[in-house]
């Protein structure tokens, strides 16, 4: 070949793998995980196409995996039910790092800063504390309880403000603050006796206030991280002693309770109800009749709608609640087993994990009608990168 | 294997064999971990079960563990459809 014409074709090429690599340019802000449990493998996705980008497999047992973000939104941690904690990286559609950090896990957090990840252990029972950097460990808390030491599940980890950690002893009853400010030291401030059996917590989306749910008991445990030192309150300590319980085929989750404006929407344990609680005087303002027992309650982001999905053997169904009056609008029968839903990041669509169909299904929030629909296995959460600016997510 | 060799009579269609699986794996599992390992609820593996009787276990299932997150499976397993999942979580 003519070297000019060589040395032409070379700049050519040059320019077109430049041009390749630019299209392949990727925002972090509209990406999200859905996890693929039972094949143990996570697929990314552009929410805005809405299209499946890549899959990521050998991240172990992921049945419960729950995900949080990096505050740049570039990696995902994902929380697997069998200690893995795997950090994957968004815009390379790869694996950056896996260790599997306990025998059996339940959530994980990330903290304010964005610095330090946590984990949440069944087995053992407490809390890591890992460098969302390098995954290297940095601190363990044992949930030590008792007379004779033994270990407590641990649930409702979530992140709070000012280097916080908060979580949750499922046999312990009770409520841990661990400020993680020297994260190599963590100081612990304990909580007992604060109901029965708290199955799982959250932290009101303002940081104020984290409210554990109770299985052995009516009612919730409420503490105002303005001021822990009040201790913790109960709320709706009488809800429901007298109704008939419901057996619950599967523990609501509370990371989906939902704060409208001054409303707190709550999934009601044993009852075919959603309840409704003011924020400002804690106070049941009504129960909300659904098809089944919630299990997700979550609001859409501008506070304007409620969507409930339902425990066995009623999770084929949707409910859509308009907060405006207090009532269900829509019934949706999107398909067997809708495990969990996620609002895309200003709520004009919702994406709902179908498990048993091996679907993700897309609604838009306006027409409560179905907009796509993508191929998943056995897909059991759907967690998108606009949770990384969201505290106690 | 003495199981899979003698179809009993209590043996359920192969149909609701593989929804009883899928049960077991994904409604039980919500709590006893996918793979039986344990969650909120206790492991379900077979050295787990040794010393419980297949008695207790059928009546666990059935009608659950007051006082516990176990709640009754009568309203959905009949006690054959019961004892054919004992079985199964006792096979290696």
């Amino acid at each position: 070949m003519n070297p000019r014409y060589f040395r032409f074709f070379a700049a050519l090429l040059a320019l077109l793998s430049t041009a390749c690599s630019h299209t392949e340019l990727r925002g972090s802000g509209d990406l999200g995980v859905v996890i693929e449990r039972e094949k143990g493998s996570v697929q990314i996705v552009n929410t805005s196409q809405p299209s499946p980008l890549s899959r990521i497999s050998d991240l172990g047992d992921l049945s419960h995996a729950s995900v949080v973000f990096s505050r740049d939104q570039r990696y995902a941690y994902i929380f697997g039910r069998d200690g893995g904690l795997s950090k994957i990286d968004l815009l390379q559609d790869k694996l950056e790092k896996r260790i599997v950090q306990a025998g059996n896990s339940i959530g994980g957090a990330i903290s304010q800063d964005g610095k330090l990840i946590a984990v949440s252990n069944y087995t053992p029972g407490g809390v890591k504390i890992f460098s969302a950097e390098t995954l290297e460990q940095i601190a363990d808390i044992p949930a030590v309880y008792g007379e004779d030491g033994r270990l407590s599940k641990v649930v409702g980890l979530a992140d709070a403000s000012d280097h916080r950690f908060v979580f949750t002893l499922f046999d312990a009853d009770e409520i841990w603050i661990a400020d993680v400010k020297n994260p190599k030291q963590p100081a612990i401030q304990k909580f007992k006796n604060i109901g029965k059996q708290p199955y799982d917590a959250l932290l009101t989306p303002d940081g104020r206030y984290y409210l554990a749910g109770l299985f052995g008991e009516s009612g919730l445990a409420k503490l105002d991280m303005w001021q822990p030192e009040a201790g913790v309150q109960r709320v709706l300590p009488d809800y429901g002693k007298h109704d008939e319980k419901l057996p619950v085929y599967k523990m609501p989750h509370l990371q989906g309770w939902t704060s409208s404006g001054d409303w707190l929407f709550v999934p009601a344990v044993g009852q075919h109800e959603v309840l409704v609680i003011d924020k400002h005087n804690w106070q049941l303002i009504k129960r909300i009749p659904v098809v089944g027992q919630p299990v997700f309650v979550t609001a859409r982001p501008d506070g304007r709608q409620v969507w409930v999905n339902f425990a066995f053997p009623d999770n084929q169904q949707v409910q859509v609640v308009d907060v405006k009056d207090l009532s269900v609008i829509k019934t949706l029968q999107p398909g067997k087993a809708v495990l969990h839903m996620e609002f895309t990041p200003r709520g004009e669509a919702v994406w709902l994990a179908v498990r048993d169909e091996d679907r993700v299904m897309v609604y838009d929030t306006e027409t409560l009608t179905e907009t796509a629909r993508l191929p998943a296995d056995k897909p059991s959460g759907i967690f998108f990168s606009s949770r990384a600016n969201q505290l106690g997510l | 294997m003495l199981l899979c060799g003698s179809v009993s009579a209590d043996e359920p269609a192969p149909a609701k064999q593989q929804e009883l699986r899928n049960l077991l794996k994904h409604d039980c599992g919500a709590c006893h971990g996918l793979q039986l390992k344990g969650g909120l609820g206790p492991p379900l593996l077979p050295e787990a079960l040794a010393d419980k009787s297949d008695v207790l276990l059928l009546d666990t299932i059935q009608n659950g563990r007051p006082g516990t997150a176990m709640p009754p499976w009568k309203s959905f397993l009949t006690v054959d459809e019961t004892n054919w999942l004992i079985r199964l979580l006792r096979q290696p």
